[in-house]
């Protein structure tokens, strides 16, 4: 086993009575880095998750994290990993956010003053010293988010699974737990990210892992599986609708090679990109042009369009408003 | 933004006093609980002294011919069944935490997998001691006294608390195998009953049916209100509560009770709660 290695599964399978989560599921999580698997809802992303949390048992197959088997050893597991979960906040709302840390602290056998730094500590943290006293039921869902991402991170583990973390919350919000995230891998830790959305995984993700129906059907670097599943598409809408004509052009001298106009909307005008510059561009050459604009923006593939360009079905329609905007 | 990596965190290293560390900060939590709702505590406090006034003036003339010499008989018997009926809350509260995703948190840190179910145990202590004093206070009020030591009466606490403890795995493992907080309330009442009722704690058991009064005699609860009754009410009583001197008393058959639910339904609910996916 690799010491490079922070976590590793191979071929995991887990049924539950009669649907089959996981059919034989592996992928690797190197060292210091952040491994995003991206799958629509049912997926079996929280079915891995849980299995390396040491929460499951898979069927078979075999798991290792920061060396350490998960069937075997999940005590030691236990004690290098923080879980940060989805549907469940993992956190005691009758309690205050100070008493949720605390408490977790002491029972990671913090004496109890060093459990009482550490909750300040992570309290300022994630922004939540005014919400600190104050039950964790009057919190909102980015606050409930917050805090269970800080008792995750009380031990300072080595590992942190983070299982769709900005699932529900509103664009800006989302953007904050990306910086958070950023910052917990600037430390060090090496991070396993679920998420149903491909600009997540994009922006947090060093290598990519695509799961569907509880497969892996793809695994690369961000750059790749976007270069495999096509472009992305720059957008823009004149303000003007006589000026269509000069925008066309103007896209045409960015778009990919032989690649066409197309006219998602009337008045509004797309075409594929393959330089992540090409933004930057179009802002500079529409305002040579004096062409004002209502909207322009960088748009990645939807998961949908992932799904259908890796299987050539169509994912469930629970993914398939996860078309993201890249807004310029 | 916090120091970068601070690792040398002082900690206490792991060891065989873990499982009692981690119940008690878990006891802790469902202690911060009891204090912000304390309507949560009408099962042991309003509860109680209702049970005690009704079964004094309706019961006592009837049963025991009249209500003062009736006190001795009731204040144990009470104890006994509010012992056992405070620990459905156990159940429920379990289930309601099984369901909020905090055990999820608590079943992925390195902590013994008996410390949940410990710590709400432990926790219930408070709730147990509270109804003991309200018992007595009310009984008090009506008549009724500790006719023995102040060390038997410290013992008789204990036991009911120790028996608290050990009758509440048994409640904790419904909260983790039935599906919903309505089922477990079900559950442990329709157990709790004749388990209550079919015992001495409110009548003595020669009137009852030969095949009943059996019951009611090997009764665990029939056992702690015998002892409560030796350790209280009876000076006269020995070493171990009998009358005739024996080490073999209505104490040393609640504690073997007690050693029994332990045994029995302690590596249950344990499994139970492992198994949980």
């Amino acid at each position: 086993m690799s010491t490079d290695i922070a976590v590793e599964a191979d071929g995991l399978v887990k049924s539950f009575k009669d649907t089959k989560a996981l059919k034989g599921v592996s992928f690797q999580v190197p060292r210091g880095k952040v491994l995003g698997v991206l799958g629509p809802n049912g997926a079996g992303k929280t079915t891995a998750v849980r299995i390396l949390a040491t929460l499951l048992r898979p069927d078979a197959g075999r798991a290792t994290v920061a060396g350490f088997d998960v069937a075997t050893q999940p005590r030691e597991v236990r004690k290098r990993v923080g879980l940060t979960g989805q549907q469940y906040a993992s956190i005691d709302e009758e309690l205050t956010g100070r008493e949720n840390l605390r408490m977790i602290g002491e029972l990671l056998n913090m004496r109890s003053a060093t459990a009482k730094a550490r909750a300040a500590e992570l309290l300022e943290w994630f922004d939540l010293t005014d919400a600190a006293d104050r039950n964790a039921k009057t919190y909102s869902g980015g606050m409930r988010r917050r805090l269970d991402l800080a008792a995750s991170l009380t031990g300072h583990p080595e590992i942190v699974f983070l299982d769709e973390p900005t699932t529900g919350l509103d664009p800006a919000k989302r953007e904050d737990m990306w910086d958070v995230v950023r910052d917990i891998v600037g430390r060090g830790t090496s991070v396993l990210l679920t998420t149903q959305y491909l600009e997540e995984a994009d922006a947090l993700a060093d290598d990519i892992v695509v799961i569907n129906h509880g497969e892996v059907i793809a695994h690369d670097t961000s750059e790749n599986l976007k270069r495999v599943v096509g472009s992305q598409t720059l957008r823009v809408r004149p303000a003007d609708a006589a000026r269509g004509g000069d925008v066309k052009e103007i896209l045409l001298g960015l778009g990919a090679d032989g690649a066409t106009i197309g006219e998602p909307r009337p008045g509004e005008f797309a075409i594929p990109v393959t330089d992540d510059a090409a933004l930057g561009h179009a802002v500079a050459r529409l305002a040579q042009a004096h062409i004002e604009v209502t909207e322009l923006s960088l748009l990645l593939p939807s998961l949908d369009e992932v799904f259908f360009t890796l299987t050539g079905e169509r994912s469930k329609p629970a993914a398939a408003e996860a078309s993201e905007e890249a807004s310029a | 933004m916090t120091s970068t990596a601070t690792h040398e965190v002082s900690t206490i290293p792991h060891g065989p006093l873990d499982v009692v560390r981690h119940s008690w900060v878990l006891a802790k939590r469902s202690l911060i609980k009891t204090w912000r709702t304390p309507e949560g505590l009408i099962d042991v406090t309003l509860s109680p002294i209702m049970f005690t006034l009704l079964f004094t003036y309706i019961f006592g003339g009837a049963i025991a011919g009249s209500t003062s010499d009736y006190l001795p008989l009731l204040v144990t018997g009470l104890i006994g069944q509010n012992i056992a009926f405070a620990s459905v809350g156990i159940g429920i509260q379990l289930k309601a935490d099984m369901e909020k995703g905090i055990f999820d948190r608590f079943r992925a840190l390195p902590i013994s997998r008996i410390a949940p179910l410990f710590g709400a145990a432990l926790g219930d202590v408070v709730r147990g001691l509270l109804l003991i004093a309200v018992m007595l206070g009310t009984g008090y009020a009506l008549g009724y006294r500790i006719e023995t030591d102040p060390v038997k009466f410290v013992a008789g606490c204990a036991l009911a608390i120790l028996f608290a403890m050990c009758l509440a795995w048994a409640p904790m493992l419904v909260g983790l195998i039935a599906r919903t907080e309505r089922a477990v309330q079900g559950i442990v009442f329709m157990t709790l009953f004749p388990l209550t009722f079919a015992s001495n704690a409110f009548v003595p058991t020669e009137s009852m049916p030969g095949w009943l009064a059996a019951f009611a005699n090997a009764n665990p609860l029939s056992h702690l209100v015998l002892a409560l009754r030796a350790l209280w009410n009876d000076p006269a009583a020995g070493p171990v509560m009998s009358n005739n001197g024996d080490w073999v008393g209505p104490v040393t058959w609640t504690l073997v009770w007690c050693g029994i639910f332990v045994v029995v339904f302690a590596p249950l609910a344990i499994r139970a709660y492992n198994r949980r996916a």
